[in-house]
């Protein structure tokens, strides 16, 4: 008999966002706005993955994403997987697709744009989903993924 | 096209520029009207051009409107500390449309959402200036005929060159074969490259113009000192690229060369007296073209 060990402890209802690349355990939490809502989170980083080296996983109880939502986290998590789970059963599974157009979560990267003088909230169109490069609605220049910053 | 916004060329449609051009030959032939009689224009300028103003000021004046403002961020609020928005909602309570030049990139944009008049865009940093390409446009079409299927060479600073990037996206919906002369470093950006290959244009790239200038219908220049970061790759690029009246011998009859202005030095003096030489026309065009684009935006014409 072989004994799974979870290294993150099951839940019964809610979602479970996993294959995030280790480092962007942070920056997943604060696009989804995790660190504000009053709902059960568990969470564990640094966890060995075959086919990522290290990754983190977020279980989320009772807490379920519309597609516009979780997609927001593409931009830095794009091969994360989402398990819905229903009494301890995963009843679906989902992948992230980078969306067409993005609010927030990331600076421009032009240092003359006025997003980066006043306090604006950014936007951009996603020029290219597979090598991410967003164009600016206000300055119209690209930044390209090596050089975006995320909030 | 009443209380339209003019932030970047993109924003007008291929019918919406013929409209602005059809208007500024109505205004050439008749330049001295009241429509504006009554109404109030603000003219901001965060940065001098002094040209630009100008040229929008006597746009206002001839068709009877007043204009109230400020020639730079000196001399204004800003110095204060006052952030764009609060600048542009204040001013829009005073004026029927504001003009706006401002080094800050995407501040047009920003202030066409926070106003309740219409924002024109007067230059935007690196970014847009729409009204010098509508200006461009109307001095190639009324020169050339037609702005379809042209030969349309760009030399200089193509790196930076605000003027070229948004000349090169407006022409970009009349078939035009491009030709890119600059040195190695201010070539142009790959990214307008990949516009053109989407858009399946011709464009070709060249470190000199000498033998191929047979060839050019419009020839536009322009190498400017302020969008440079080293001031020795200026003083490098600049004398490179010179337009001489020699040049123009084995060129076609309808080639006209064409500038923005401010010449620094990139075209010779002595090309001034020749018939080919367009610029200083190419800035009275530009009354012409702001009355348009003022007068239908404010749906008066």
């Amino acid at each position: 008999m072989t004994e799974k060990k979870l290294q993150v402890s099951a839940i019964q209802n809610g979602t479970v966002i996993d294959h995030i690349p280790a480092d962007k355990l942070f920056n997943v939490i604060n696009i989804l706005g995790l660190n504000k809502i009053k709902n059960q989170i568990t969470f564990g980083t640094n966890l060995e993955s075959k086919k990522m080296g290290l990754k983190a996983i977020i279980k989320l109880s009772d807490v379920f994403f519309a597609d516009n939502e979780i997609n927001k986290i593409a931009l830095v998590a794009p091969e994360a997987k989402l398990n819905i789970v229903k009494d301890y059963q995963v009843v679906e599974k989902k992948i992230v697709e980078v969306p067409d157009n993005i609010t927030g979560i990331a600076k421009c990267g032009n240092p003359k744009c006025i997003t980066n003088h006043e306090g604006i909230i950014t936007k951009f169109q996603v020029v290219n989903k597979k090598k991410v490069a967003l164009r600016c609605h206000y300055c119209e220049k690209i930044t390209d993924s090596e050089h975006m910053e995320i909030f | 096209m009443k209380n339209k916004n003019l932030v970047s060329i993109t924003d007008f449609s291929k019918d919406e520029v013929f409209k602005i051009l059809d208007l500024a030959e109505e205004f050439e032939k008749n330049p001295n009207q009241n429509l504006l009689q009554g109404k109030v224009i603000a003219t901001l300028f965060f940065e001098p051009s002094t040209r630009t103003r100008l040229s929008f000021e006597s746009a206002i004046s001839r068709l009877g409107g007043k204009y109230i403002g400020f020639t730079d961020a000196g001399s204004s609020s800003v110095k204060k500390g006052e952030s764009l928005k609060d600048t542009i909602m204040t001013v829009a309570n005073y004026s029927d449309m504001i003009i706006m030049r401002n080094p800050i990139e995407g501040s047009a944009r920003w202030a066409s959402e926070v106003s309740k008049v219409p924002i024109v865009n007067a230059g935007d940093g690196a970014n847009q200036h729409p009204t010098q390409t509508l200006l461009d446009l109307y001095s190639i079409r009324k020169t050339q005929g037609t702005l379809d299927n042209l030969n349309v060479f760009f030399v200089g600073d193509l790196k930076y060159g605000r003027t070229v990037h948004s000349l090169l996206q407006a022409m970009s919906m009349f078939n035009t074969t491009y030709n890119f002369i600059s040195p190695e470093e201010l070539r142009i950006p790959d990214e307008y490259k990949m516009f053109l290959d989407k858009k399946g244009l011709k464009y070709y790239e060249h470190l000199d113009f000498s033998d191929i200038i047979s060839h050019a219908d419009i020839f536009m220049t322009r190498i400017q000192r302020e969008r440079f970061s080293d001031p020795m790759e200026y003083e490098k690029t600049k004398n490179s690229y010179v337009l001489k009246k020699n040049m123009l011998e084995k060129t076609k009859l309808n080639m006209k060369v064409l500038h923005p202005l401010p010449r620094v030095n990139e075209i010779s003096t002595d090309v001034d007296t020749d018939e080919k030489a367009y610029y200083f026309t190419q800035a009275l065009n530009g009354v012409y073209t702001r009355q348009a684009i003022i007068t239908s935006i404010l749906g008066l014409k």
